[in-house]
């Protein structure tokens, strides 16, 4: 296995699959501004996976495009966290998944620009430029919507309680990483987690929050072991490709 | 002395028109041309804001990613569109809550295109192609409307309806030169949308109640029916180019008028759909109704917030 490739799968299908579910919202969101600032949040993570997945495919050498990436694996092979097939729920929760995502993102492409790969480097720098300012919405909300009202509050406690035990896997590591760290080309794990951690409380107290006591992590993403969520947005993201196999669009 | 005064505001207002000046929020205005000037925006904003919801239908099942942004994007643009259009009406005096709520209770319409399903990929290429079209057509005058803020909204709009328009027929071409199927999906996405589309235009000009008025006015520059004449003039030749068989036995070209002889228009079927007997009537309104109703904690939240913040930043300075 190519530790790159199965490492760039686990970039591009993050953004795919969280601009997936941001995706749903297009039509639904409680004001219009709020729909065209998450179609900007998927329209920006579409872009990411389109270049992640498209690097992949030259890196794997077996012909297979972005699309084909995207559209044409089974359950199984897609590496996301399982943090971003989560369902949207509502908007309270869609900003927290998107909050507690956009933190490592950010300070992770922080340091993918300096990777000794320079196409990943490339691609780190635009997304970074993107993730700033995704974080900066999805930490206003939250605070916003934390230290709201009564309800609001409760909306946002309840929202962190669900998903908290899904960031443990953001700082997942196995001996993809290890291999790919060692050569500079993507940034060690550890470090990021520490800054991560001052990140997010500081704005969970902010907006009033408090991290949940229990400590449980639950992982499987990275190995392709997912939740039940991942087979019906496949089902609707592959629906055309499976459908009607071979075609140009 | 004070009916005096009012023919002397109106004798200036209508100079104004005459002479294509602009009426600005602050310029005095007949309160019948307020209130028309209002019921057409908000209307117009209402089917932007509904428009996005037959084609978010298709947003997670694009057939590609770069079709999947693109369709992203269309619909964010709509979205932008019903943004500048409330408050095109704000500037009227409109309120937007209260113009929203009036969408969601049945009494303000939007365009009857919009309850129509889109039941195949390849109705994204005819809603580009033929709505945005159609829309087109009737904004590109909008642009010259007598009333300011309208028109240069509709400045806007236009660009971006023209990118839609483009890549709904763009959509429509790749799919008339795919397989047998695709064309075949083509085609009916077509013949589903063609007749829907000339009936955007509304009503024939005899029953046209509001148009005379508003052609005064100078909000509106042409009529139904010239305008649906122009929308068959230039949408035949398109078809035609890419190969699909326009829905209408009746087509036919006419020297004389250099311009297309097209079929009985199925007018009940348009009033159905403007009563609320349309096949999405009641989809569409739900959806939106609910994505209120759903927000209204995020709404409220906010402004919970900004109230508290005021408070410390007040506590803080003194
Ligand atoms: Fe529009
Ligand atoms: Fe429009
Ligand atoms: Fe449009």
């Amino acid at each position: 296995m190519n530790a790159l490739f199965e490492y760039l799968l686990r970039l591009g299908d993050d953004s795919l699959i969280l601009g997936h579910r941001l995706s749903e919202w297009c039509g639904h969101g409680p004001i219009l501004e709020e729909d065209i600032a998450m179609t900007n949040l998927s329209l920006d993570l579409i872009g990411q996976a389109t270049s992640f997945l498209k690097y992949a495919g030259e890196v794997e050498g077996k012909s297979r495009n972005e699309d084909d990436l995207a559209f044409l694996r089974f359950e199984r092979e897609y590496k996301n966290l399982l943090l971003v097939e989560r369902p949207n729920q509502n908007f309270g929760a869609t900003m927290m998944r998107q909050f507690l995502f956009d933190a490592y993102r950010k300070l992770f492409f922080e340091r993918l620009v300096h990777s000794t790969d320079s196409q990943l480097s490339a691609i780190a720098a635009k997304s970074l430029k993107e993730t700033k300012y995704h974080l900066k919405h999805s930490s206003e909300w939250v605070i916003r919507l934390g230290d709201g009202t009564e309800e609001s509050h409760e909306k946002m406690q309840s929202a962190l309680d669900d998903l908290w035990k899904y960031s443990a896997e953001l700082f997942y590591q196995d001996d993809v990483d290890e291999d790919l760290i060692e050569n500079g080309i993507i940034p060690a794990v550890d470090a990021i987690k520490g800054e991560w951690d001052v990140l997010v409380r500081n704005v969970l107290e902010q907006a009033t929050l408090i991290i949940p006591s229990n400590n449980w992590e639950q992982v499987g993403g990275r190995k392709g072991i997912h939740s039940e969520h991942l087979g019906y947005i496949l089902a609707e993201l592959q629906y055309m490709q499976r459908a009607y196999p071979g075609m140009k669009w | 002395m004070k009916e005096h005064n009012i023919e002397v505001l109106e004798r200036d207002f209508q100079a104004k028109i005459d002479n294509d000046i602009k009426i600005e929020p602050k310029d005095w205005m007949p309160d019948e041309y307020r209130q028309t000037l209002i019921r057409q925006i908000s209307q117009h904003a209402h089917s932007e804001v509904v428009g996005m919801l037959p084609e978010g239908n298709w947003i997670t099942r694009a057939p590609n990613l770069r079709r999947k942004a693109v369709l992203l994007a269309k619909v964010q643009d709509e979205a932008g569109h019903g943004l500048y259009l409330y408050s095109a009406a704000e500037t009227l005096g409109a309120d937007r809550e209260q113009t929203i709520d009036d969408l969601h209770s049945g009494k303000a319409k939007y365009s009857s295109i919009f309850n129509y399903p889109t039941l195949s990929w390849a109705d994204m290429g005819a809603v580009g192609w033929l709505v945005d079209g159609a829309a087109i057509m009737n904004q590109v005058p909008l642009c010259r409307c007598s009333y300011g803020p309208y028109a240069r909204a509709m400045v806007r709009v236009c660009k971006e309806e023209s990118f839609h328009q483009r890549q709904g027929f763009e959509i429509m071409t790749t799919l008339a030169q795919g397989t047998a199927e695709q064309k075949a999906m083509a085609q009916d996405a077509l013949n589903r949308f063609w007749w829907p589309a000339l009936m955007m235009f509304g009503p024939p000009d005899e029953d046209s109640k509001h148009t005379k008025q508003s052609m005064d006015w100078k909000i509106k520059r042409h009529t139904n029916d010239e305008l649906r004449q122009m929308m068959v003039d230039i949408t035949v030749p398109q078809a035609e180019l890419i190969g699909l068989t326009i829905p209408d036995p009746d087509l036919k070209w006419n020297k004389e008028k250099g311009g297309y002889d097209f079929g009985e228009i199925n007018w009940d079927e348009f009033w159905q759909v403007v009563k609320g007997n349309g096949p999405c009537n009641k989809d569409r309104i739900e959806t939106r109704r609910k994505a209120k109703e759903n927000g209204a904690w995020v709404r409220e939240a906010a402004n919970a917030f900004a109230e508290k913040r005021k408070l410390r930043n007040t506590k803080k300075a003194s």
